[in-house]
């Protein structure tokens, strides 16, 4: 991909400035970044300094540009396109070096090794999908690691027994999903992981798989060739089970709490009822909106690499806000089906309200609590 | 004597000529069989092309003529004419297509010109078995249907029924004026509309050609120019109406602004659309000319242009003319109604494109209306207030804009229920969804239907003037056939071999037109000649080959594929 070829790749030519990409863009809000502005210098200059710009790294590819350009153009893709242009001469952002060399050697970007992957589910009796069951369970890496998200991986554990699911993991064979790799650019990275992984899923009689992360899930349905089975958010699932009567909920969990709908679940794939469902089915659980929901959900800043890169203008996050509309709210609580929502949330929830105000909790955290 | 053929290759300057070696093609057009002539010229079409023809009709006995320049449905009328007014059955012309099928769409000359020498050849050995055809006329019924009693239809109905027509007026509402009676002032002169509609309404009220049947539905639609039959019923009582030709005048819907739900439109009170701010603005009761929000008089209004327009994001790609212009209207009325109010405009392009308008856009930013260059992307709440989320794209920063009030400025669309009509009358729909005319350029109210025509914005979204002046257009249009008396019938017409006809009715399923019935006493199919479009779906569809449509039976058609093999 070259610098001269951007307009005709992303079809520059059609962008009648409108500026709806840049007015919608949760980063606008607070940094330089100006997706209306790239666009036109990606057009017009014959060769632009793309390296020049550290605000390309602000972005946290939650495509709300995409979805509301009025042309019909993918301004998000050419983030990444751009992107990938720095990264095939490696200049990127040290974090985001190290979390990708981590990808390619070990298969998580957290340095862990891939022998550990599947220690949270110590003692927890989960089968491994060689044992022949029809539901994959797809954990991430965030949930296999990182101690905070764990938590929500056992809850959903704990719910698939309780509704007699039949599912197994891939313990240490499972491998990142590639999405954010490729929203930094990796193209390559990301094409060799998608290849690892189906290679993998390829050798079990999978049915469905189900996902911890929406990211993961996005990856899967939306960019992923040549999948076998069926592929849900773990939303999904469990308001079907529910539904089924297969959930029983008993225990009251009087909370007040508000929903961030992710932007890769929410805005992104349209799942906005399922997550809300499974909330409501909870007794004693007072559910209240954001004034920005579902489509217009404040963008956490997790996504496109932002979980390894800070960006410029460290001192305001949107997640702050975030935290402050929720205690506006009145809510105890922030619910969320993300990983990447949850801890930066989380982050910002014990700056801003303290350790002992608002806590930040996922579905299935709560979902435990009621069973 | 046998057939003689006149072969012509147009140039057809170098449309054809470019890349068909048409000399060539000309000099194999000679060495066929019964060709008696063949020749190239410029452009066949033109008059001395024309002459040519007919030249060579006279001197050669001629029989058959061969053209072989662009599509028939260019010029197939202008030859048939040609050789006709030379004597010949104008059905005794055959055109191969040599440039929308081939010169235009290929760019290697040597296997063009083949290709055109292939299609000449077929084109010929089709001439050879072309017969005569007798074109018929049928009367017609000196009267006229008009659906939908909007401005349109109301203007079209008039001019008809002036003309000494009788006129049926179909309206949908129990009332007359459609959308027109929604809005309060109009632009760019800001006359109150009431007035101006109530006189229109008076007029059609009392003339004595117009039949006004409101609160009535066309549910069928049955015949062709000249002698249309339309079921109509007012859901008590059922009216059949005779009718030579139709005017549709349906009018459309709004943009449902549900359909962007970041705008807020149905959660926010203080987000509406132009046309309720139409009422609120209204000088009649409740708001009598008063403009409040949440018990107050706004001090900050927004109007957010194309809400449901030139947006692919929702389907609808095209611009809806109107809305620059009743925004600037509006945007000058909340001056007029609340001078201290500040009052923006976010836009993409100001279209101000008619008579007055450009002179009205600058008396409004005269008035202190802002506009600032930027599609908003979403609005969210501040306790009372609104905040806008855009960016100013002529400063390249990024907005919150605060608003008491805020107007969308959405977008027409197709009726809702035009599938409805168009199925009824087997109107075929523009891409956009709006009703397809005839020609984009030059047949702008005619419709591929013969004898109906369209009026106003079911055809596509129009002002006030250019509303009238098309349906205008479109009256004098459904008068022609009136006038005239009489209209031709098509003479391509299907034939059934009763020897071979086993009655099974297979093609009287496939007929679209009705046009095929069982004959009771004989037992086969009979084809209703007036009714037949000469489709040719019932001969592709008879088990026993016993109907063959004129002009393209199988032997004709098989002369053509030995000709290209």
């Amino acid at each position: 991909m070259e610098e001269q070829n951007l307009a005709q790749a992303y079809r520059l030519f059609e962008c009648i400035q409108c500026g709806r990409c840049t007015g919608g863009c949760p980063m606008s809000l607070k940094t330089r970044f100006n997706i209306r502005r790239l666009i036109y210098e990606a057009l017009v200059y014959e060769n632009l300094d793309i390296e020049s710009k550290k605000v390309l790294w602000d972005c946290s590819t939650c495509a709300t540009c995409t979805l509301r350009c009025p042309k019909g153009l993918d301004p998000t893709e050419m983030v990444i396109g751009m992107r990938s242009i720095l990264v095939e001469g490696g200049r990127i952002p040290s974090t985001i070096r190290d979390a990708l060399k981590s990808l390619a050697i070990r298969g998580n970007p957290l340095t862990m090794a891939k022998e550990e992957r599947a220690d949270w589910a110590e003692g927890l009796g989960v089968k491994e999908i060689s044992e022949g069951a029809k539901v994959l369970y797809f954990v991430g890496c965030s949930p296999s690691y990182d101690p905070r998200v764990q938590k929500v991986a056992k809850a959903l554990v704990q719910a698939f027994k309780k509704a007699g699911v039949e599912f197994g993991i891939l313990g240490n064979e499972e491998v990142c999903c590639g999405s954010e790799a490729r929203r930094v650019g990796e193209i390559g990275l990301f094409e060799m992981l998608q290849e690892l992984n189906l290679e993998t899923w390829g050798e079990y009689p999978v049915e469905l798989m189900v996902t911890t992360s929406p990211h993961c899930y996005n990856a899967f349905q939306n960019e992923y060739q040549g999948l076998d089975f069926k592929v849900q958010h773990y939303t999904q699932f469990v308001a079907r089970l529910i539904d089924e009567g297969k959930l029983p909920l008993s225990k009251e969990v009087k909370r007040v709490v508000t929903y961030q709908d992710p932007c890769f679940l929410g805005k992104q794939n349209k799942i906005f009822e399922e997550p809300r469902k499974i909330l409501r089915s909870i007794p004693g659980l007072e559910l209240r909106e954001f004034d920005r929901s579902r489509e217009r959900s404040l963008c956490c800043e997790g996504g496109g690499g932002r979980m390894w890169a800070e960006g410029t203008n460290p001192e305001e996050r949107l997640a702050h806000t975030r935290v402050r509309e929720a205690m506006d709210l009145g809510a105890e609580v922030i619910a969320t089906a993300c990983p990447f929502c949850l801890l930066t949330l989380e982050d910002a929830a014990k700056t801003v309200a303290g350790e002992d105000g608002l806590q930040v909790m996922d579905i299935m955290e709560l979902v435990a609590e009621a069973l | 004597m046998g057939p003689r053929i006149g072969v012509y290759v147009c140039h057809c300057g170098v449309n054809i000529a470019a890349t068909v070696d048409v000399e060539r093609v000309a000099r194999l057009a000679q060495g066929l069989p019964s060709v008696a002539v063949a020749r190239d010229y410029t452009y066949m079409c033109s008059d001395p092309g024309q002459a040519l023809i007919k030249k060579d009709i006279k001197e050669f006995g001629l029989t058959k003529v061969v053209v072989a320049s662009c599509s028939p449905r260019m010029h197939e009328p202008t030859f048939r004419g040609t050789i006709q007014e030379a004597g010949l059955n104008p059905y005794c012309l055959e055109m191969a297509n040599i440039r929308e099928q081939c010169s235009w769409v290929h760019r290697e000359k040597e296997e063009a010109t083949r290709k055109a020498m292939q299609l000449v050849a077929a084109a010929v050995g089709k001439a050879l078995l072309l017969e005569p055809l007798e074109e018929r006329r049928a009367d017609v019924t000196p009267a006229a249907l008009v659906i939908g009693g909007g401005i349109a239809g109301m203007q079209a109905a008039l001019d008809i029924a002036n003309a000494g027509f009788q006129v049926y007026l179909v309206e949908k509402e129990p009332h007359l004026g459609g959308h027109l009676a929604q809005l309060d002032k109009t632009f760019p002169t800001l006359e109150p509309v009431a007035p101006l509609l109530a006189e229109e309404i008076r007029e059609v009220e009392r003339h004595p050609n117009i039949d006004l049947l409101t609160s009535t539905e066309v549910v069928g639609v049955e015949g062709y120019i000249g002698n249309f039959k339309v079921k109509v019923t007012d859901r008590t009582t059922r009216r059949e109406l005779k009718v030579g030709t139709i005017v549709v005048a349906t009018g459309y819907d709004l943009f449902d602004a549900q359909l962007k739900p970041e705008y807020g439109y149905g959660v926010y009170e203080n987000v509406i659309t132009g046309l309720e701010f139409e009422r609120l603005a209204s000088s009649s009761p409740p708001t009598e000319g008063r403009i409040w929000v949440n018990g107050k008089e706004p001090q900050d209004v927004v109007f957010i242009q194309c809400v449901g327009s030139r947006d692919k994001s929702v389907g609808r790609e095209y611009c809806s003319r109107i809305c620059c212009m009743y925004t600037a209207k509006q945007a000058f009325l909340v001056k007029e109604m609340l001078p201290q109010a500040r009052v923006t405009v976010l836009y993409m392009d100001v279209r101000a494109y008619g008579k007055g308008f450009e002179e009205f856009y600058d008396q409004v930013r005269g008035e202190g209306v802002i506009y600032r260059r930027g599609n908003p992307s979403e609005i969210y709440k501040k306790g009372e207030r609104l905040v806008i989320r855009a960016e100013d794209t002529l400063l390249g920063e990024p907005l919150q804009l605060e608003a008491d009030l805020v107007v969308l400025a959405t977008g027409i669309t197709p009726r809702r229920d035009s599938l409805k009509i168009a199925n009824l009358l087997k109107l075929p729909r523009s891409p956009d969804g709006f009703f397809m005319e005839a020609h984009p350029k030059l047949r702008p109210v005619d419709t591929v239907i013969e004898g109906v025509y369209l009026a106003g914005c079911c055809q596509g979204p129009r002002d006030i003037p250019d509303t009238v002046s098309q349906a205008k257009a479109a009256a004098a249009s459904a008068m022609i056939p009136l006038c005239q008396g009489q209209v031709k019938v098509e003479a391509v017409t299907s034939i059934i071999d009763e020897e071979l006809c086993s009655g099974c009715g297979i093609c009287a399923e496939m007929c679209v037109y009705d046009a095929l019935s069982l004959h009771e006493r004989k037992g086969v199919m009979t084809i209703n000649k007036v009714l037949c479009k000469g489709c040719g779906a019932c001969a592709a569809a008879c088990p026993s080959k016993a109907i063959r449509l004129s002009h393209f039976t199988p032997a004709q058609i098989l002369a053509q594929v030995d000709a290209l093999v």
